[in-house]
């Protein structure tokens, strides 16, 4: 085991000396599985299936946004991000076969489990307004991760306003 | 595919089998009074020994509650060398010796005495014995006994915690004695685990997972691993909680709308809802007589602590003031209960007496959350935040004593204190 540290830490001296890219990106393969890594930033569009002339995969459309965003402990979705949600609601409901999962996020504060209440009223709170805006509850899953999986790992509220998210995910 | 699996699952036996031990324990604070003790190594086998040495002087001193003695090179194991005189001048008031030796059957075996030096008499003469490589274990029976018959109180040593360790995307669900250490993996995946829960009897754990894309709550066999699922409902399932007597357990479900509390047998059986408030009932704990609930709701705007009869009925609001509060777990007498309080940004480990209602703080604040109190109800385990990682810390329930315990790499997160054996 201490020949397996020594030559990992080897390979990133290495690594380090090598190049001014970011460590992440040096990291043998065999070292993923080991390394605690941040997750890695989203994407701005998740890969579906493509279909010609769906404005699904169209990045300067407002369907390119699958994040809306809240206040500390709030559920409602903001004003904002309301044309944001109302667009996918339209797209479900002329694309019948298409389906979404709703992933509800919350930053740290609070217990797991209450933020984990609070992140399913923030995809149920997402996925009526989807139903509103015409898209039938079969087409719609709505989860909840609570704190459990932050996008931003800091104590302070550049990291919570980002994990404060209910995320739009379509099926591929 | 199949190749990748694999070299995955040996990565991850790697790091079980590597990070294993408990880098650090720090102690903050002592006891109003510490009672002062001389705890001699034992003869017999020198490995052993000092093993055991360790876990009995170690479970002592955490405990806030003891002072050891000097023992100024003095070596003895039978009673016939106690010089009662000796160990007063040092100031003792208990002393301990005794022998271990490995059987024939490949137990190992300790004759363990203490005496009281002031009233120079022999209080325990006890033989201690367990399977071949669990010394510990015969560590934290000693140190149990010597802490029952100093302080009049149940010892918790030889009693297990449960926790998350978190490490990127890994996540553990990990069940260890009380000081951290001979740590067992219940399960080892790459998606979040939540929430573990004790069956009365130690023999089961309860515990969230979200391994199917969504949170279902999973009753495990700590013997032979076996696990079945207790409740997998559209949306999110957690929080489960068992009765004292472990026929039923609390649950909070999101099925019918927000998350509302639900009873159920172990099993399964007989599902039926108990909060209809529309708002986040959560982390019900059943009182020891097993006749009410504590719960978390923020029906009254922000987070607080709730009691209800179990079989439904006027639900009575606990905390008040500034700031939310979380994570309620009756005391074990019932006298009142521990609970994660947050105000001006910070968490704090909080006890309120169910008579005066008053709150009282039992840390300094920071990022404290999730308490459980041991079983004799002295000690709160709690997951706190030191060096930039999640921890395990406990304090006595008078907040005189505190302990950071750093385990291996990775956040350690919702630690619940388990039954005694």
């Amino acid at each position: 085991m201490k020949k397996l540290v020594i030559s990992l830490v080897l390979v990133n001296l290495l690594a380090a000396c090598a190049s001014n890219k970011p460590a992440e990106t040096t990291a043998a393969p065999v070292d993923s599985g080991a390394k605690a890594t941040t997750p890695a930033p989203k994407t701005a569009i998740a890969p579906v299936t493509p279909v010609a002339g769906d404005p699904l995969n169209d990045p300067a459309s407002i369907l390119a946004k699958r994040s809306v965003y809240y206040p500390f402990d709030v559920d409602a979705v903001q004003d904002a991000d309301k044309p944001v949600v109302q667009a996918h609601g339209k797209y479900l409901a002329s694309n019948p076969n298409r389906k979404v999962r709703l992933e509800g996020n919350c930053d740290e504060r609070g217990s797991n489990e209450y933020n984990l209440g609070l992140g399913q009223r923030r995809a149920d709170g997402v996925k009526k307004m989807l139903e509103l805006g015409g898209a039938k509850s079969g087409q719609m899953e709505s989860v909840s991760y609570g704190e459990e999986k932050p996008v931003a790992s800091g104590h302070e509220e550049a990291s919570w306003s980002q994990n404060r998210r209910t995320d739009i995910k379509y099926a591929k | 595919m199949r190749v990748i699996q694999i070299i995955a699952g040996l990565l991850l036996l790697i790091q079980a089998s590597v990070a294993s031990a408990v880098l650090d324990i720090e102690i903050i604070g002592a006891g109003e009074k510490q009672i002062p003790v001389a705890i001699v190594p034992m003869g017999g086998d020198a490995k052993l020994s000092q093993t055991i040495h360790e876990v009995v002087v170690g479970d002592l001193m955490r405990s806030g509650l003891f002072r050891m003695v000097d023992l100024a090179g003095k070596f003895l194991t039978e009673p016939s060398q106690v010089s009662y005189a000796d160990w007063q001048v040092r100031g003792a008031d208990g002393l301990a010796i005794g022998n271990v030796t490995v059987l024939p059957s490949g137990r190992i075996e300790a004759r363990f005495r203490l005496f009281d030096v002031v009233k120079q008499s022999e209080l325990i003469a006890q033989a201690v014995s367990a399977h071949d490589g669990q010394a510990r274990a015969i560590g934290h029976r000693i140190a149990d006994l010597i802490y029952e018959k100093m302080t009049g109180d149940k010892g918790v040593f030889g009693s297990r915690i449960a926790y998350v360790n978190r490490r990127g995307q890994n996540f553990r669900l990990i069940v260890a004695d009380s000081d951290g250490y001979n740590e067992q993996v219940v399960l080892a995946q790459n998606e979040p685990i939540m929430s573990p829960s004790w069956s009365p009897d130690g023999s089961h754990l309860a515990y969230v997972s979200f391994e199917t894309g969504h949170a279902v709550v999973f009753v495990q066999s700590l013997y032979t691993n076996q696990r079945k699922v207790l409740a997998d409902f559209r949306g999110s399932n957690s929080a489960p909680a068992w009765s004292p007597d472990g026929k039923q357990m609390a649950i909070v479900l999101t099925r019918d709308g927000s998350s509302q509390i639900y009873l159920v047998r172990p099993d399964g059986s007989n599902l039926r809802r108990i909060t209809f408030s529309g708002a986040i009932d959560t982390e019900p704990h059943f009182s020891p007589d097993g006749q009410s609930l504590l719960f978390t709701s923020d029906r009254g705007g922000s987070a607080q602590i709730y009691r209800m009869p179990v079989e439904g009925g006027p639900e009575q609001r606990m905390t008040f003031g500034e700031g939310a509060n979380y994570s309620p777990r009756h005391s074990p007498d019932g006298s009142g209960f521990v609970f994660a309080h947050r105000n001006n940004g910070k968490f704090y480990i909080a006890l309120q007496d169910f008579q005066t209602g008053q709150m009282e703080l039992l840390t300094e604040g920071g990022w404290e959350k999730k308490p459980s109190f041991a079983p004799n109800g002295k000690l709160v385990l709690f997951a706190s935040e030191a060096r930039g990682r999640g921890i395990l810390a406990t304090v006595s329930s008078d907040g005189r004593v505190k302990q950071h315990m750093f385990t291996q790499s990775g956040d350690a997160r919702e630690p619940v204190w388990g039954p005694n054996p």
